[in-house]
C-alpha cells in the first residue's frame, strides 16, 4: 500500500470522525433547542447559537482534511509521490483533531443542552451558559493545532 | 470608564403633589425607589393592590384584543421590525388617546367579543363536521336511520363492528333461529371497523332476528334522527355554509376595527405605566397629609433633580452619600466606543461597587481578537455596513440592540484590517476568479504573512497578544489594590506574579526549545540571563512565602504558598487558550477557499460564472455566519474566563430606575435631566 493512500485514509478519518460527532452533538442540542421554542418561540435566536456551538468540530476536520490533501496534491494537479512512512505520518498527524473531535463534540452536545435548558428558564443568562459548551471546545481546538502543525511540518 | 456614584435622594411632600411629584419621577426615569430605610410610627402603606392589579388587567385586555387583530388583519412587517424599536408620539396625541379610552376599552372589549364569537362558531362547524363524518356510512339508506318499519314488517339497523359478508351474517342467523318465513338483509356500507345492515322481516320475528344478530356483535347506531341520512347531510352543510358566512362577517367587523390599533397600542402602554406607578405608590410610606420617598440618583444629576422638584413643588429634599457597606445599584458611564460591549459585560455580571469597570480595556482586546479570529476583509466589511446601516435606517432600535450593533460595526472594522495583513478578501475569490475566467495568475500579497504558509509564526503571536491581555488584566488587579490602598496585596499577588512570569519567559526565549518552535534564534546578553533567573527565582521564592500570609501556622504558610504557586499551571494553560486565535483565524479562510473552490469547479464561460455566482453567496454566507458565531462564542471566552479570572467578580445590581416601561410607544417628554 503506498504513502498516498494512508493520507487519503487520514484525511477522511478526520472528516469522518469529526464530523459524526458534530452530527451528533448538534442533533441532541437541536432536540433540546426545538423544545424550548415550542414553548416560547422569542428564544429561537439564543437556543440555535447555543445549537451551533458542537458544530464547529466537523469544520476543524474539514480544514484538517483541506489542508491535507491540498498538502499531498489531490486538489487539482497530480498527487505526490509518497513514501509509505510519509503516508503514516500524514495519518497520524490527522488523529488528533478526528479523534478528539468526535469525543469532544459529543460531549459538548451534552453541554449544550444542558446549557439551553438553562436559557429556558433564565434567559437573562444567556452569557454564561454559552460559556460551558465554549469550555469544552478548548480541547477540539488543541487538537486542531496539533493536527494543523503536524500535517504543515511534514516534508512531501 | 466608570461606576456611576449613587446618592440617597428624599423626598418629603403634600398629599395633594403626590399624584404630580410621582408621575413626574417616572418620566424623568432617574430614581431608583427603596424605601426600606425609612422608619417611623405614624408611617402608613397604602393598599394599592388592587387598583394595580385593575390597570394590570385592563392592559392585558387591550393586549389580546391586538392579538385578535393582528390574527385577522395582519400588520404588514418587514422581517426587520423587531430591529425597529419602540414609535416616538406627541404628546398631545397621548393626551387625546388618554381622554378617548372609554371608547377604546369598549372598542378592546368588541373585539375580544367578536373573536369569542369566531372562535365558537368555529367549534359548532367541528362539531358539526364531526355529525357528517358519523352519517357518511349511513348515505346509501333511503330510511331514516330511526326507522323502524311498516305496519306488518320491522325494519332493524345498526351496525356490526367488523367486516362480514352477506353470506356470514345469514349462516349465523340461520345456525340460531333456523329459517324465518321472510326476511331480507342489505349491507349498506362496509369497511374494515364495521358493516351498517338493514335487516327487514315479519313484526313477530323482529325480537328473534335482532338477538340473533347481536351474537354477531350487531349493535343500534347511536345517532338517531328522524330524516334520511342523505337529507341530513345536506342540512348539517347548510349549517355549517350559514357558520362559515357569520365568521366571515364577523372578521370583516374585525378588521374594520383596525384603525383603532395604534390607540390600543397606546392604551395599553397607558394602563401598563399607570400599574407601575400604582406599585410603587403602594411602597411609599404616608402620613395623613404629607407622603415620603426615597430612593438612589446618580450623584451627577442629582442636585439638578432637587432643583427642579423644590422649583415645581412644596417639598423637602434630602440628599445624602450612601454609607459605605451599603450596595448600590450599578450604572456604567462610558462613551459611545467603550459602551458598545456593556452587554457583554453586563452578561457576565455588572460591577460591584467598588470594582472597577473594565469596559474601556474590553473594547480594545474584544474588537483587536474578534478580527483575528475571523480576519477577512471581505467578511469585515459586509458585517460592517450591514451593522451601519441597521444603526442608520433604525435609529430607534432597543439600546442593547443598538450597543451590540455598534460593537459588531467596530469588530467588523479590526476584521478589514486583520484580513488586509493576512491577505484574506472572502478567501482566495479574487485568486480563483482570475484565474478561472480571466487566465490570469493574479497573486495578492498579504500585507503582513498568510497564516497558512506559516502557522508556527501566527501561533508565536497568539500567544504573544494572549500573554499581554493577561498581563493587563494582573495589572488591573494591581490597580485596584493601590487604588484601596493594601500596597501589601499589591507586592504580593501581583508584582512578586510579574516577576516570577517575566523572568519565566525570558528564561524560556533563549531557550533550545523555543528556538526549533519558533525558527528564531534569541540570544541574551549574560546580564540579562542572569536578571531572568532573579526575576523568576525572587518572584517564586516570595510567592512561597507570602501568598499564604493570612495564615498564622508556618507550616501551613508554607504549602498555601506552594499551591499558589502551582497556578502557573493556570497561567499556561491560559496562554494555550490563545492558540484558538490562530486556529479560529485559519479556519475562515480554509473553509473561504474551499467554498471558492467549488464554485470554480464549473470551468469558465457563461454557465460557469452562474454557478460561481450562485456558490460564492452561498457558501460565503454559511462561512460568514459560522465563523462570525465561532469568533463571538470565543472573544467572549477569552474575556469571561482568561481576563476576568484575573481581576474580575461581578456580581452588581444593574440600577433600576422608576420609569415608564412601556411595549409599544414612548411619549415625547418636553425636557430630560
Amino acid at each position: 500500500m503506498s504513502g498516498i493512500v494512508w493520507a487519503l485514509l487520514g484525511a477522511a478519518m478526520s472528516v469522518v470522525l469529526a464530523g459524526c460527532g458534530s452530527a451528533y452533538g448538534v442533533g441532541v442540542a437541536g432536540q433540546a433547542a426545538s423544545g424550548v421554542v415550542t414553548e416560547d418561540p422569542s428564544k429561537f435566536a439564543k437556543v440555535l447559537i447555543i445549537q451551533l456551538l458542537p458544530g464547529t468540530q466537523g469544520i476543524y476536520g474539514l480544514l484538517v482534511a483541506f489542508i491535507t490533501l491540498s498538502k499531498v496534491g489531490l486538489l487539482g494537479g497530480s498527487a505526490a509521490d509518497l513514501s509509505l512512512t510519509t503516508g503514516i505520518m500524514i495519518f497520524a498527524a490527522c488523529l488528533p483533531i478526528g479523534v478528539v473531535g468526535l469525543v469532544s463534540a459529543i460531549h459538548q452536545g451534552k453541554t449544550a443542552v444542558a446549557a439551553i435548558g438553562v436559557v429556558a428558564k433564565k434567559p437573562d443568562q444567556f452569557g454564561k451558559a454559552m460559556l460551558f459548551p465554549a469550555m469544552v471546545e478548548t480541547y477540539a481546538i488543541l487538537a486542531l493545532l496539533m493536527s494543523i502543525l503536524a500535517v504543515n511540518a511534514i516534508n512531501v | 470608564m466608570s461606576v456611576l456614584q449613587m446618592q440617597r435622594f428624599s423626598i418629603c411632600a403634600m398629599k395633594k403633589d403626590r399624584k404630580a411629584i410621582l408621575e413626574e419621577l417616572q418620566s424623568l426615569g432617574i430614581l431608583e425607589v427603596d424605601t426600606s430605610v425609612i422608619e417611623g410610627e405614624v408611617l402608613e402603606k397604602m393598599d394599592t393592590l388592587s387598583q394595580k392589579q385593575l390597570f394590570e388587567r385592563t392592559s392585558a385586555l387591550a393586549d389580546q384584543a391586538l392579538n385578535v387583530l393582528a390574527e385577522y388583519e395582519p400588520e404588514k412587517t418587514s422581517m426587520l421590525s423587531s430591529l425597529e424599536g419602540k414609535a416616538l408620539i406627541e404628546k398631545q396625541d397621548y393626551q387625546k388617546m388618554v381622554d378617548n379610552k372609554e371608547a377604546l376599552l369598549q372598542s378592546a372589549n368588541e373585539v375580544m367579543a367578536l373573536g369569542k364569537e369566531i372562535a365558537e362558531s368555529k367549534a359548532a362547524i367541528m362539531r358539526l363536521e364531526t355529525q357528517i363524518e358519523t352519517l357518511t356510512p349511513w348515505l346509501n339508506l333511503d330510511v331514516p336511520i330511526s326507522y323502524s318499519g311498516t305496519r306488518k314488517t320491522a325494519v332493524i339497523i345498526g351496525s356490526v363492528g367488523k367486516a362480514v359478508t352477506l353470506e356470514e351474517i345469514y349462516t349465523e342467523i340461520a345456525g340460531h333461529v333456523g329459517e324465518l318465513e321472510a326476511m331480507d338483509i342489505q349491507i349498506i356500507s362496509e369497511n374494515s371497523a364495521q358493516t351498517c345492515i338493514a335487516a327487514t322481516c315479519l313484526k313477530q320475528d323482529a325480537q328473534v332476528l335482532e338477538d340473533a344478530l347481536r351474537t354477531l356483535g350487531f349493535s343500534r347506531p347511536t345517532q338517531t334522527s328522524n330524516l334520511i341520512p342523505a337529507e341530513q347531510r345536506a342540512q348539517l352543510q347548510k349549517e355549517i355554509a350559514a357558520l362559515m358566512m357569520a365568521i366571515e362577517e364577523t372578521e370583516g367587523k374585525i378588521r374594520a376595527k383596525a384603525n383603532d390599533r395604534e390607540e390600543l397600542k397606546w392604551f395599553s402602554d397607558y394602563y401598563r405605566v399607570r400599574a407601575q406607578k400604582y406599585e410603587v405608590l403602594g411602597t411609599i410610606p404616608q402620613s395623613k397629609r404629607t407622603f415620603l420617598i426615597s430612593g438612589y440618583v446618580p450623584a451627577k444629576v442629582s442636585q439638578e433633580l432637587q432643583n427642579r422638584m423644590e422649583e415645581k413643588y412644596d417639598l423637602n429634599v434630602d440628599i445624602e452619600e450612601v454609607p459605605k457597606d451599603e450596595e448600590i445599584p450599578i450604572l456604567l458611564q462610558n462613551g459611545k466606543l467603550s459602551g458598545s460591549v456593556e452587554g457583554v459585560l453586563e452578561s457576565y455580571g455588572l460591577p460591584t461597587r467598588y470594582e472597577i469597570d473594565p469596559s474601556r480595556v474590553m473594547i480594545f482586546f474584544y474588537v483587536f481578537f474578534f478580527g483575528l479570529m475571523l480576519s477577512d476583509a471581505g467578511y469585515g466589511l459586509v458585517m460592517f455596513l450591514a451593522c451601519a446601516v441597521l444603526l442608520k435606517k433604525y435609529p430607534r432600535m432597543s439600546e442593547g440592540m443598538s450597543k451590540s450593533l455598534r460593537m459588531f460595526m467596530y469588530c467588523g472594522l479590526s476584521t478589514v484590517a486583520w484580513g488586509i495583513l493576512f491577505g484574506g478578501y472572502f478567501g482566495d475569490a479574487i485568486q480563483i476568479a482570475a484565474k478561472v475566467f480571466f487566465d490570469y495568475e493574479l497573486t495578492i500579497n498579504p500585507v503582513w504573512f498568510a497564516p497558512l504558509d506559516d502557522p508556527m509564526r501566527l501561533l508565536i503571536y497568539s500567544m504573544v497578544f494572549g500573554l499581554t491581555h493577561l498581563f493587563v488584566g494582573l495589572g488591573i488587579k494591581g490597580y485596584m489594590y493601590l487604588k484601596d490602598k493594601h500596597y501589601l496585596d499589591f507586592f504580593c499577588d501581583v508584582v512578586l506574579w510579574f516577576a516570577f512570569l517575566i523572568g519565566l519567559v525570558m528564561i524560556l526565549l533563549p531557550s533550545q526549545m523555543f528556538a526549533s518552535m519558533s525558527q528564531m534564534n534569541i540570544v541574551f546578553s549574560p546580564a540579562v540571563n542572569t536578571l531572568a533567573k532573579v526575576l523568576a527565582l525572587g518572584g517564586m521564592i516570595g510567592l512561597l512565602l507570602m501568598s499564604g500570609r493570612s495564615s498564622k501556622n508556618p507550616v501551613l504558610r508554607l504549602a498555601l504558598g506552594a499551591y499558589d504557586l502551582y497556578n502557573v499551571t493556570g497561567w499556561l494553560s491560559d496562554v494555550l487558550s490563545y492558540s484558538r486565535l490562530l486556529a479560529l483565524g485559519l479556519a475562515t479562510g480554509v473553509i473561504a477557499s474551499v467554498m471558492n473552490q467549488m464554485g470554480s469547479m464549473a470551468g469558465n464561460g457563461i454557465f460557469g460564472a452562474i454557478v460561481f455566482i450562485l456558490v460564492f453567496v452561498v457558501g460565503h454566507i454559511f462561512n460568514m455566519a459560522i465563523n462570525i458565531l465561532g469568533a463571538y462564542v470565543h472573544t467572549n471566552r477569552l474575556q469571561y474566563v482568561e481576563f476576568f479570572g484575573k481581576f474580575y467578580e461581578g456580581g452588581g445590581r444593574k440600577f433600576a430606575p422608576f420609569k415608564a416601561i412601556t411595549n409599544y410607544v414612548d411619549v415625547k417628554e418636553e425636557k430630560k435631566i
